[in-house]
């Protein structure tokens, strides 16, 4: 690795920072007036927490040496025994992957979590779901001096290029779990629980598509045409799926909504990631504009089958996920079935990757929340629920909102009126 | 006197204050207000799911006239507010016993 490579790594693992505060605006414009800033605090807590965690120990978890391909191992506690810029700017970037990975959770649980058992929550699943995980797709035998060997999955062949499976169906699935322990919301499909600002979610969506090139270009782990080629298909496949979204909301609703534009930009990266690096510009556009429109679709099936995954954290990263990675075993330009002379084998192991990381996520993420559940409770009181949690879990409001002063009123110029002209005087008689 | 209150479209407000003002009405009380009546609020579309809205924005507009006024004040007041649609609001006309104007201790007439 030349000094260009851990410079691009360096910056990639900036830019993968970025995008947990974007996915906190991208979730926090999605929620009611009452609980944004519970909604921002579940990302930016996991920001802290996990760094903690992984210098402590989830490095060492995730990549830390051993041969057993299930799992790093105990060599490198508090990042002991490393140093260099590669092995150093890796031990960075994939320390990102990691915070965003169990903040994604947090959108399934809008509302109605402690703040104190989400992070009891996204601790214990961070250390025994998400860094064997890591360890499974992320361990290319590459880190440094510590990569003795490569986890299960990626030495099997599944191709993974920046996390399809580790981060978005693994998160994906935990989301469902976590969602169906807490159950639903009160008034949920009662009451309108409308976005309250649509541009937060806008502006969110950019956020993390800007951060996203980090995500995949940086995958790479060098400054070369293979990051190049990510960086392109990643921009292809998100456009195309934003087109896909919106069609679908054209054809279904009767309008292209701001918030289906913000949604199909995310599905569209989404399911990208995992195959970024393996396929075509056109490929991209096809895996793009399918996940957009398939997304778009998918985000229905909570109301049909009744779970409150508040901000669709199934429909999008788990759909999406498993969409981008199973795609692979199609349209991946080394071993999929349409370039590999009919040859299933990558779509078997694609899908075996995907339903396997799946149900382990799943399983655990329903046992810790259980768990969690039963030991302090995981959501808050009914009443504070319903008056808005974050006053109850934080103290705090987002806003402070004058009831009388707003849209439609025109009150920079009644401010202008002469000081004893007072506003219950009218006519001269 | 009278107590004129308007429920108008948000966006006629603009309007309905330079009448007024034209008029020669030197003041009211403005506030923002929800509600509905025969529109019956509207349908917003989120990810594919439908919420009906029921209640739409709305400004309420308050004033006192003297008697005389009340009937001209009215007249400016809807004139300004309509727009032909569903939707445009209602006005109606109360009667107050006492006004007092807080600065000078006024009374009735004098304080409108």
């Amino acid at each position: 690795m030349v000094h260009a490579d851990t410079a691009w790594v360096m910056t990639s693992a900036a830019l993968v920072l970025l995008m947990t505060p974007g996915l906190a605006f991208f979730y926090g414009g999605m929620v009611r007036v009452k609980s944004v800033l519970n909604m921002l605090m579940m990302s930016f807590v996991t920001i802290a927490v996990v760094t903690v965690l992984w210098v402590l120990y989830g490095y060492s978890f995730a990549f830390g040496g051993s041969d057993t391909r299930l799992f790093g191992g105990f060599d490198n506690f508090g990042l002991h025994g490393l140093s260099g810029g590669p092995v150093l700017s890796f031990v960075a970037f994939q320390l990102m992957f990691a915070i965003i990975t169990p903040a994604l959770i947090s959108g399934a649980i809008a509302d109605r979590a402690k703040f104190g058992a989400w992070v009891a929550f996204m601790a214990v699943w961070t250390t025994i779901v998400y860094f064997p995980v890591a360890n499974w797709v992320f361990d290319f035998g590459y880190a440094g001096d510590a990569g003795a060997g490569a986890g299960w999955l990626v030495h099997w062949g599944v191709q993974d290029f920046a996390g399809g499976t580790a981060v978005h169906v693994n998160a994906g699935a935990a989301a469902l779990a976590v969602c169906l322990v807490l159950g639903r919301r009160i008034g949920w499909r009662k009451d309108p629980m409308r976005p309250h600002n649509v541009p937060f979610v806008l502006l969110g969506a950019a956020l993390l598509w800007f951060g996203w090139f980090g995500f995949n270009a940086g995958s790479a782990l060098a400054a070369n045409g293979l990051a190049a080629s990510a960086f392109v298909n990643t921009q292809a496949a998100t456009a195309a799926a934003v087109c896909g979204w919106l069609v679908v909301e054209r054809i279904r609703d009767g309008k292209p909504t701001t918030l289906g534009a913000a949604s199909g930009a995310v599905a569209g990266l989404v399911a990208i990631t995992p195959a970024c690096g393996f396929v075509s510009p056109i490929g991209s556009l096809i895996i793009g504009v399918l996940a957009g429109g398939l997304c778009a679709l998918a985000v229905g099936m909570k109301w049909r089958f009744g779970f409150d995954d508040s901000l669709d954290v199934v429909g999008i990263h788990l759909v999406g996920g498993a969409f981008g990675s199973i795609a692979l075993g199609f349209l991946s330009l080394t071993g999929g079935l349409l370039y590999a002379d009919r040859d299933a084998a990558l779509l078997g192991k694609q899908t075996v990757a995907v339903l396997t990381v799946g149900a382990y996520s799943f399983v655990l993420a329903y046992v810790i929340a259980w768990v969690v559940d039963r030991v302090i409770g995981f959501r808050v009181d009914e009443d504070d629920e319903v008056s808005g949690i974050d006053l109850a879990e934080h103290a705090e409001t987002g806003y402070e909102l004058h009831p009388s002063t707003g849209s439609g009123v025109r009150t920079a110029a009644s401010i202008a009126r002469p000081a004893n002209a007072t506003e219950e005087e009218s006519v001269n008689a | 006197m009278k107590l004129v209150t308007a429920v108008i479209k948000p966006h006629m407000w603009d309007a309905v204050r330079d009448a007024l003002e034209a008029f020669g009405v030197n003041g009211m009380t403005v506030t923002e207000a929800s509600g509905y009546g025969r529109q019956k609020g509207h349908t917003e579309v989120y990810r594919g799911a439908e919420y009906d809205v029921a209640l739409v924005p709305k400004v309420r507009v308050e004033l006192v006239v003297a008697d005389d006024d009340v009937d001209d004040v009215v007249g400016v007041l809807v004139k300004a507010a309509q727009t032909g649609k569903i939707g445009d609001g209602k006005v109606w006309v109360s009667s107050v016993d006492t006004v007092i104007r807080v600065r000078t201790g006024e009374t009735d007439e004098a304080a409108v």
